[in-house]
């Protein structure tokens, strides 16, 4: 196309792979823009506000930092399943099960210390999101069904059993007709750091990463897992059970989605309501992606993304920008790093000049790279 | 039973399952040429945008209806782009289409939330609406529903009797094989995602003209990946896609039904019926399927073309 051909990269790209991100990004936010300035917003001024709202002051950077603990866990426990070739975009509903499962436990035990409640609520939740996460890898175990399909649908059945809860049966008697529970008992709400906004789950995410990273660079099981990650065939040539392998990261991915719900209600809403939902499970999988499907990237990823919706929440004030946007730019630089990966394995070359015979074109060969 | 309770919900049950049923066949159409598209979601709901917007100032359902279909094909070609010309990889690509997709309709809608398009309304065929219980149910329906009835037959004699049908499926099952006969794989590849976008927009399109003729957020409610899943279920081929998308036309209009009668039911439980019957429905068709498991996908389905130096 244009005259170009693209061309297998002999040896690796050098510095050329650490220019893709951002230039995937920068692509991103000029498509982002100009479409807000088709609409007559001031591109420049926008992404003033986009990014001061974001890291302007210490209040925009804690509240950035408090949105990437959930997109975090979600994004790590995405890519943990993505590394094994489950196709899981299930992390939304396992999310939403866990912030159910947290609060069921919150609800039933208000009168125990901080001390025991939290910890059970943490299993709780990290039981329900894991549990959730194990319908579609059974099925696609036993009947081979496609996990895509059953993940989504999950997402939409455990959202919508979190709105059935809190328009329901948990339904606060006190909340004037309002969908959610009560508000919950002290020893049941995640407490803030002093002197900041931030809550103790930010450190457990930064030490949850720690270790899983630690996991899979530095243990023998994390060096299978990671052997594993071609698919069925390598995993048995590891000597690992693919399929108690494929159970195990499904169920991993839901409890880390789940913690991601439960520090949500817990300490970002301190009761459950159907607001808790905002989408970080898909946001996790453009955070996976980005990231290469690497921990310490996930963080730094996570990081950004979260900026992105602080900037945005922004805009909307500043703007009036539909919140929408936000997933707006989320799906372009998720397509544009998708396109910009293709410069990781090949180069374009001009293409020689038409000869009076041009040598007959190569027969493209299918590649290996398979859902 | 009481014909009388029946009849309306078959016929409810038709015109719900039809913009399922578009969605359906468009993304058979681009699985076919080995081409997976996760992006049926957000296709459709721009499709749905587009139709209801060009309604809105042309005053033309018809001319919406060609919109819909051109904005299905239109950000269907940014998947094109990406794995094709790109070569990146068709799940992620088509989950991030399903992003930008939703999240373009939603914010270019907001301001047109509860305006209301001039639209497709029903139509009774002369003689075949007098039919006893087929009339009712099946034709007097809108153009529209019509219209699936000559594009299922059509789809199957396409891909079963035409050498671009044919072409088509070569490039899905074996691209390899394809080039070699002197085809061009990524070319047809490129005309399955740009004909299924298509017929994805159509199937936005239906829902904003024909099935509210009212614009309101998040039109589509999942129906594209319900799409998704039938293509599966159907086992890529046209006349089970009817079956499927009328089974979940059935089941929202009873949900809707029931909801309207002012059941006792929450209605976060009866919202949860489509989702829960795809899953039950590919469970149903991984049991039937058996030991053949996953033999009806094309071959290449959701495997890129690369060029070789």
């Amino acid at each position: 196309m244009f005259g170009l051909t693209a061309h297998k990269r002999t040896e690796p790209p050098g510095w050329g792979s650490v220019c893709i991100f951002p230039a995937a990004l920068a692509l991103a936010l000029f498509l982002g823009l100009g479409l807000l300035a088709l609409t007559g917003r001031p591109p420049l001024a926008v992404l003033g506000a986009l990014l001061s709202g974001a890291f302007g002051s210490v209040r925009a950077v804690e509240e950035t930092l408090l949105k990437t603990a959930p997109i975090f866990l979600c994004s790590l426990g995405v890519a943990a399943t993505f590394r094994i070739k489950v196709w899981n975009i299930g992390a939304e509903g396992q999310y939403a099960l866990g912030a159910v499962g947290g609060t069921a436990v919150a609800l039933a035990f208000p009168g125990l210390p901080a001390s025991v409640l939290l910890p059970l609520m943490f299993l709780g939740a990290a039981l329900a999101g894991a549990l959730w996460a194990a319908i579609p890898a059974l099925l696609r175990q036993r009947l081979a069904v496609n996990e895509i399909i059953t993940t989504l649908m999950l997402n939409y059945l455990g959202i919508l059993f979190l709105d059935w809860l809190v328009y329901g049966p948990w339904k606060d008697p006190a909340s004037h007709g309002f969908p959610m529970t009560a508000l919950f008992a002290p020893g049941a709400v995640l407490p803030r750091i002093p002197g900041t906004r931030l809550h103790w789950g930010l450190p457990l995410c930064a030490a949850l990463g720690l270790g899983l990273w630690f996991f899979l660079s530095r243990t023998r099981l994390g060096f299978e897992l990671k052997a594993s990650g071609e698919g069925r065939r390598t995993a048995t040539y590891a000597r690992m059970p693919y399929d108690a392998l494929v159970l195990l990261v499904m169920g991993l991915c839901g409890a880390l989605a789940g913690w991601a719900g439960l520090i949500e209600t817990s300490a970002g809403l301190g009761r459950l309501q159907p607001t808790v939902m905002a989408g970080y499970g898909f946001t996790a999988i453009v955070v996976a992606w980005l990231a290469r499907l690497r921990p310490l990237a996930i963080a730094m990823a996570a990081f950004l993304l979260a900026a992105l919706r602080v900037g945005v929440e922004n805009l909307m004030l500043d703007f009036s920008v539909p919140a929408a946007f936000g997933r707006i730019l989320e799906g372009l630089i998720l397509l544009c790093v998708l396109a910009g990966q293709f410069f990781t394995t090949f180069t374009l070359r001009r293409s020689k000049p038409l000869a009076p015979n041009p040598a007959p074109e190569p027969a493209p060969k299918p590649t290996g790279e398979a859902a | 039973m009481n014909p009388d309770l029946i009849i309306p919900l078959l016929a409810a049950a038709v015109q719900s399952g039809t913009p399922v049923l578009f969605a359906t066949l468009g993304e058979m159409f681009t699985e076919k040429s080995g081409v997976l598209n996760l992006g049926v979601e957000g296709m459709m709901l721009c499709g749905a945008l587009a139709a209801f917007v060009a309604s809105l100032y042309t005053g033309s359902p018809v001319l919406g209806l060609l919109a819909g279909g051109l904005a299905g094909a239109l950000v269907g070609s940014l998947h094109g782009l990406v794995c094709l010309t790109f070569l990146g990889n068709q799940v992620v690509s088509g989950l991030a289409l399903t992003i930008l997709g939703t999240g373009l309709a939603d914010a270019l809608g907001t301001p047109l939330v509860g305006r209301i398009a001039p639209g497709f309304g029903p139509l009774a065929l002369p003689l075949l609406a007098d039919l006893p219980l087929l009339g009712p149910v099946l034709f007097r329906q809108d153009p529209l529903v019509y219209l699936s009835y000559l594009l299922v037959p059509a789809f199957w004699f396409f891909f079963a009797r035409t050498r671009p049908g044919l072409r088509l499926i070569a490039a899905g099952e074996y691209p390899a094989a394809a080039a070699a006969a002197g085809l061009d794989p990524v070319a047809l590849r490129w005309a399955g995602i740009l004909g299924g976008g298509f017929l994805v927009g159509l199937g936005g399109a239906y829902l904003s003209l024909a099935y509210t003729h009212l614009w309101t957020s998040n039109l589509t409610a999942g129906r594209g990946w319900i799409a998704v899943a039938l293509v599966i279920f159907a086992a890529w081929r046209p006349g089970r896609a009817v079956a499927g998308a009328w089974l979940f036309g059935g089941i929202m209009a009873f949900q809707l039904r029931l909801q309207a009668a002012g059941t006792t039911l929450p209605s976060s439980l009866l919202l949860m019926l489509p989702y829960a019957t795809t899953v039950l429905v590919l469970v149903a068709a991984a049991m039937r399927r058996g030991a053949a498991r996953g033999s009806d996908a094309p071959e290449a389905l959701s495997v890129n073309i690369e060029p070789e130096d």
